[in-house]
């Protein structure tokens, strides 16, 4: 520890002009105890060589707060005391050298309330691009209610979205269209027609389907609706398309979610690419007027991927939650993408529950009350098939979409054959789960079962029952199950 | 056509035993089962008709399959559905909700179209049997 970390307290030494230990300049408080009303920030620190990890915090606390290089002597004019950010704690992250974790407390008057976009610009701003650290990682927030008050919180909610779907007591599914590029209005409106008559809940653009010259986005719309409502009147299911509206401007958006609601579609979609503050606003619109507002969480992986620098995607779990999307996709465990069991669940838990204990397991560092904040739907998607059902129920629970792209689309019979499948294997799933049966170790028997009567789903269960996507995965929990070091 | 409403519908038909086993997963997840009927199996009629209240003291699903047998003895040729209720906070709606019993001829929805300006149409989805009143459908 730094002999120098104490704060300096004579007011003339402390606000003499130069360049001073942020330690020294209040930033690090080892004995405060943080206040109900603060918002705490932990970060995982990697201190340059020669570097001191207290320093290191304190500068943290400092540039993220109301610090900069070199002592001023405005500070005087406030009550600067308050306003200083303080780092409290640092302790060495278990099994990795040179890494700390550094909990940081912020006054709740530093930011404006309902604003994800200046606590952002507070938290993850200049100091991720500090010198005198290798690298910074945001890992867990602490919002107080008082803060998570000044939210408006998803737009619809998983009870509400379950209201107006009349859909209870399962996962919902999906599918988003396949090819990503490349289809016209009409050719796209028929995989959703498929797709949905076959027994899904919903269909998704992806994350890049906008308004592109094989496709415009009225045609997209036109055609995905009349697919929707012929669904619709197959099934006597209240069905929905994820109509993307992600455009450039904030005036084409409201135009494109407009133009859905028009349309008589049940829910829209953006992308994650386009900023805080626009996801605020579609959010506020979505909740006035009744629409459920899907999340894709394109180009997350950037900055939430890497352990070591950057963003956990539960933080940004967090932050969506306070500005209002009500879906959003938070892995699968099993499929492609990446994602271990334990900080999965992390996740889900913080999409889904209104009161999160600390879980160091799971990655969740705080206790965190939500404040009767409506709950957010978790989007699983991205190599999954219809014989990881039990896998996945297990894993991920009841609200959840599932979605099953290629494993619908690439069936060998047929886009509605690849949604009876998975839907029947979802139902018969969920039927045996109730029913007491123990689906982890007896699900190939259920789902083989349940094949004798849909020929689908046998077939499905013949194409892909070899497919596994077995990686060690880049984020997982520093903390074993039962944590040695005292917390 | 068949209706597809509910967490069960791509399952064969479920038996009383089934019923059983269901409602008894409500029961002792602490949610109050309820039994509905309509002949108006429109996806947005949220409101089909009671029989009777939910069973909120009741712990065993015998009951709610007697429940059930009961309402098709008057009710045989229409739309049966079993609903659990859960009073958690931060809930309090449905958790549950499986048909238990169908008309023996299901006509399925039309979809109605109004051509309007610039291409755009307005949907409507009715069911066949609303054509006849109240009482005179699946008969």
């Amino acid at each position: 520890m730094l002999d120098n970390a104490k704060t300096v307290t004579d007011a003339k030494k402390r606000y003499s002009a130069g360049v001073m230990k942020y330690a020294q300049m209040g930033y690090w408080e080892p004995d405060y105890t943080p206040k109900d009303t603060d918002i705490i920030a932990l970060f995982r620190i990697t201190p340059q060589d020669g570097v001191d990890e207290v320093e290191a915090a304190a500068a943290v606390a400092g540039e993220s707060s109301t610090a900069t290089w070199t002592v001023v002597w405005t500070d005087r004019l406030t009550a600067c005391d308050k306003y200083r950010a303080k780092a409290y704690r640092v302790d060495p992250v278990p099994n990795s050298q040179g890494e700390f974790f550094a909990y940081i407390a912020y006054d709740h008057d530093l930011f404006e309330p309902g604003s994800i976009a200046n606590l952002t610009a507070s938290i993850i701003g200049n100091v991720f691009g500090f010198k005198p650290l290798k690298a910074l990682r945001l890992e867990d927030m602490r919002l107080p209610v008082a803060y998570v008050k000044t939210f408006q919180g998803p737009a619809t909610g998983i009870v509400v979205e379950r209201e107006r779907l009349n859909a209870y007591g399962r996962p919902l599914l999906g599918a988003t269209v396949k090819p990503k590029l490349g289809l016209s209005g009409r050719n796209y409106g028929r995989v959703v027609y498929e797709a949905l008559k076959g027994g899904l809940d919903f269909t998704k653009d992806d994350e890049n389907i906008n308004s592109q010259p094989f496709m415009h986005w009225r045609d997209r719309f036109l055609y995905c609706m009349e697919a929707v409502n012929r669904a619709s009147a197959a099934t006597g299911e209240v069905k929905g398309t994820y109509l993307n509206v992600t455009a450039g401007t904030m005036e084409e958006m409201y135009a494109r979610a407009e133009f859905a609601k028009s349309l008589g579609s049940v829910v829209i979609m953006i992308d994650l690419v386009i900023g805080y503050t626009a996801i605020q606003s579609m959010a506020k619109w979505a909740r006035d007027n009744d629409m459920i507002l899907h999340l894709h969480r394109a180009g997350h992986s950037t900055y939430t991927r890497q352990r070591s620098h950057g963003v956990s995607f539960r933080v940004i779990a967090k932050w969506m939650r306070l500005a209002g999307v009500d879906h959003l996709h938070a892995g699968t465990v099993v499929g492609k993408l990446e994602g271990d069991p334990a900080t999965t669940k992390g996740y889900y838990d913080i999409f889904r529950e209104e009161y999160n204990p600390m879980a160091l397991e799971n990655g969740i560092f705080f206790d965190q009350d939500w404040a009767s904040l409506n709950k957010m739907m978790p989007v699983a998607s991205g190599g999954i098939h219809a014989g990881q059902m039990h896998q996945l129920l297990t894993y991920l629970g009841e609200d959840v979409v599932l979605q099953f792209g290629g494993g619908t689309i690439g069936h060998p019979h047929g886009i509605e054959a690849g949604a009876t499948a998975n839907r029947v294997a979802l139902e018969a799933m969920v039927f045996a789960r109730n029913a007491g049966r123990d689906i982890w170790n007896e699900g190939e028997d259920i789902l083989r079962d349940a094949a004798r009567t849909c020929t689908p789903l046998k077939q499905a269960l013949d194409t892909w029952k070899d497919v596994t996507f077995d990686y060690a995965s880049t984020d997982a929990p520093d903390f074993a199950p039962t944590p040695e070091v005292s917390m | 056509m068949r209706l597809r409403q509910g967490q069960f519908s791509f399952l064969p038909d479920l038996t009383d035993d089934d019923i059983r086993v269901q409602a008894q997963y409500a029961i002792d997840n602490g949610w109050a089962v309820s039994v509905e009927y309509t002949d108006d199996p429109h996806p947005r009629n949220s409101y089909w008709e009671m029989w009777g209240h939910p069973m909120f003291d009741n712990r065993d699903a015998a009951a709610a399959v007697y429940e059930v047998n009961e309402c098709r003895k008057q009710h045989g040729s229409k739309y049966i559905r079993v609903l659990a209720f859960d009073a958690t906070h931060g809930w309090e709606s449905i958790r549950m909700s499986f048909i238990v019993n169908r008309p023996a001829e299901e006509p399925g929805f039309r979809v109605v179209r109004q051509e309007g300006e610039g291409r755009q149409i307005r949907y409507t989805i009715e069911s066949y049997a609303v054509r006849e009143p109240e009482g005179a459908r699946y008969a």
